[in-house]
């Protein structure tokens, strides 16, 4: 398989009045040709400034200290705006959480799309683009014929649909879904994990997903990274992971989802809080709230290390 | 209903609440008939002392109206409400207030809850000075610091001087129940208590939930989307769908033997934290619109069993079983 994408230490800090905020550091990852790489973790753990930084499109302050973003063999940490423009939608396409506002209101969908097409490949007329936008929404299962519409007259979920097909515009490699399930409910989600599970097979797509949910990761993706605190804590075959966690935060948190099956339980939860990440503990971020905490966790921090016999990488001194 | 195990706290009999839509100049020349959204549409059901209860379904299914209606925040179209034996459907304002000390509602949103203007202290005393029910400011300090331990947030001193900005979103949810818990009511309402708090500390906020339901008998509405929470906390869960109650029943029947399709369809399609699983084939199209809801059954447009009558005729709830009761025409 072909690597599409490569990060390597990427580190990335928002500079404010305090200091800097370590929200990424030493994240590296790969994704190849039709694979799915899920980013989970909690709110603040640093898994939506992972995707914003791939695509160099960071709020103020943010910025990539470290480390290279290999799209294609290309690094983009050192690329130009003008240049990253050309790698944006056609090379690399995000979809946003959110889809109830992702779309203007006053345009019609097909208007929508037809000017993503038109601003990525000027050469393409009027009605060869919204001949794409048509068999775009097509290929998500809309009716082509919705290209008329306005977003309002779309449901929540069409208009899921109608951002991944606009996403998808520009023919890109790579797509980045940023909490694609979150907004919607459990059965409209299914419909649209599964539509990004076709999707991905059919185009030969590299997808990185990222979501707080590891049921949705475990559903939809092939290998996965749990971040906490800014850091990769393991990383691997989603099979390897999810049959055995290793680091104490992944087995917390998938201890922490209620499981539909089974017995009537009382849930299990990880005990404190994420840490501050201007002042983040030392060495293991994680050693404030780990049960097995020793005393070389509040002194060294520990590297992400191979363990048993698949792509299966833990960052935790226990092993 | 029947009435068994214990009398209800609160019983709803066929309690409907439709929003009038507000309408176009031409179109009130042209229609005579009101466009209403018909929230909640004729529900009938009851929590016991200590329970809780879950009320799930999808957005757009009137479990939020459903839990307003219960408080009465907002004043039902028809139908009645009993709490403590007593029709509070129709009670104006003042008649309400002093209802209030024993019914309290925890809001989905805990970084929109709490007035970020007011110390922790004034936020979880404010019920007590409302209600008038503390005879000078020591009493006052000492109920808010009992409710702050209450809530596992101690030492209670250490919080009260503190603003809601300065607390992580666990913590202001221990706020928003302290605050509900305060003046010890008989009844409360959690919408969504959880859904906006990350993964980790939510099972926490449940658990404190569950022992403060224990400790002070009271009865709970817990308004959910997810299946898989009300199986670990609720006793009963009513599912909804377009302002109708499809079926309710003990939590663990409910999810492991439902009997209604749209119940099932739901569970089915609950995501599971292993790569190996595929979500059964789910359900197609996604919830109508409550203007216009279907006739006949409200789900036939998407059950893969509708059958003629589904079409025409709306299944009542009945009672298949001890305690579970579905309305759907392949039980009837």
């Amino acid at each position: 398989m072909s690597t599409v994408l490569e990060v390597q230490n990427l580190t990335t800090h928002y500079s404010t009045l305090r200091g800097w905020v370590r929200a990424a550091e030493n994240v590296s990852f790969t994704v190849a040709k039709g694979q799915a790489l899920g980013i989970a973790g909690e709110s603040g753990c640093g898994k939506t400034t992972v995707a914003l930084s791939i695509l160099k499109i960071l709020p103020q302050g943010g910025r990539i200290r470290k480390g290279k973003i290999l799209f294609e063999g290309l690094d983009l940490v050192p690329l130009s705006d003008e240049s990253m423009r050309k790698v944006r939608w056609k090379g690399i396409a995000i979809v946003f959480q959110g889809a109830m506002n992702a779309f203007n209101p006053v345009y019609k969908i097909g208007d929508q799309i037809i000017e993503a097409i038109q601003i990525h490949e000027s050469d393409v007329d009027k009605q060869a683009a919204l001949e794409r936008a048509r068999s775009l929404l097509e290929l998500v299962g809309v009716e082509p014929d919705r290209v008329d519409n306005y977003p309002h007259e779309f449901s929540g979920g069409m208009r899921q649909r109608a951002l991944i097909a606009m996403a998808l515009a520009a023919n890109p490699k790579l797509l980045i879904a940023d909490e694609p399930g979150t907004a919607l409910d459990v059965i409209v989600q299914a419909q649209t994990l599964k539509l990004l599970r076709d999707l991905k097979d059919k185009l030969g797509l590299a997808m990185v997903m990222i979501s707080h949910d590891l049921s949705i990761i475990a559903e939809t993706c092939e290998k996965v990274a749990i971040m906490y605190a800014g850091h990769i804590v393991e990383y691997g075959d989603a099979d390897a992971i999810f049959k055995e966690p290793l680091h104490p935060y992944t087995q917390g948190l998938v201890k922490a989802f209620p499981t539909i099956h089974g017995e009537k339980v009382r849930l299990a939860s990880i005990p404190g809080q994420p840490p501050d990440l201007l002042n983040p503990p030392p060495a293991c971020r994680f050693n404030p709230r780990c049960p097995f905490v020793m005393d070389v966790c509040k002194k060294i921090d520990p590297p992400l290390q191979k363990v048993g016999s698949g792509e299966h990488y833990v960052a935790c001194h226990l092993y | 209903m029947s009435e068994e195990n214990g009398e209800f706290v609160v019983r709803v009999e066929n309690l409907k609440k439709h929003f009038p839509l507000r309408k176009g100049f031409f179109e009130t020349l042209v229609t005579r008939q009101d466009i209403t959204v018909k929230a909640v549409d004729g529900i009938s059901f009851g929590v016991r002392k200590g329970e809780i209860v879950g009320l799930a379904g999808e957005s757009g299914s009137g479990k939020t109206t459903t839990g307003r209606l219960l408080l009465r925040l907002t004043k039902p179209t028809e139908g009645s409400i009993f709490f403590d034996g007593k029709d509070i459907a129709k009670l104006g304002d003042s008649e309400l207030r002093s209802l209030r000390r024993d019914m309290q509602i925890v809001f989905q949103d805990p970084f929109e809850s709490l007035d970020p203007r007011m110390s922790i202290k004034e936020i979880v005393a404010e019920p007590v000075r409302v209600q008038k029910v503390a005879k000078n400011e020591e009493e006052v300090e000492e109920r808010v610091k009992e409710a702050l331990r209450d809530v596992e947030l101690v030492p209670p001193e250490e919080f009260m001087m503190r603003f809601p900005h300065e607390l992580s979103g666990g913590q202001r949810q221990r706020v928003a129940f302290a605050r509900a818990f305060i003046l010890g009511p008989k009844f409360v309402v959690a919408d969504e208590p959880v859904s906006m708090l990350d993964v980790s500390i939510r099972a926490e906020i449940l658990n404190l939930m569950i022992d403060l339901v224990q400790k002070k008998g009271v009865s709970v509405v817990f308004i959910t989307h997810d299946l898989a929470v009300s199986k670990h906390v609720c006793d009963r869960v009513a599912v909804m769908y377009l302002g109708k109650v499809m079926e309710t029943a003990s939590s663990a029947k409910l999810i492991d033997l439902p009997l209604h399709p749209y119940t099932q369809a739901l569970i089915a399609a609950v995501p599971v934290p292993d790569p190996n699983y595929r979500r059964s084939a789910v359900i197609s199209g996604e919830i109508p619109s409550p203007v216009n809801p279907p006739a006949g059954c409200r789900f036939h447009t998407r059950c893969p069993f509708a059958h003629q009558r589904c079409i025409s005729e709306e299944p009542p709830l009945v009672e298949v079983e001890k305690e579970h009761f579905v309305a759907c025409h392949l039980y009837t």
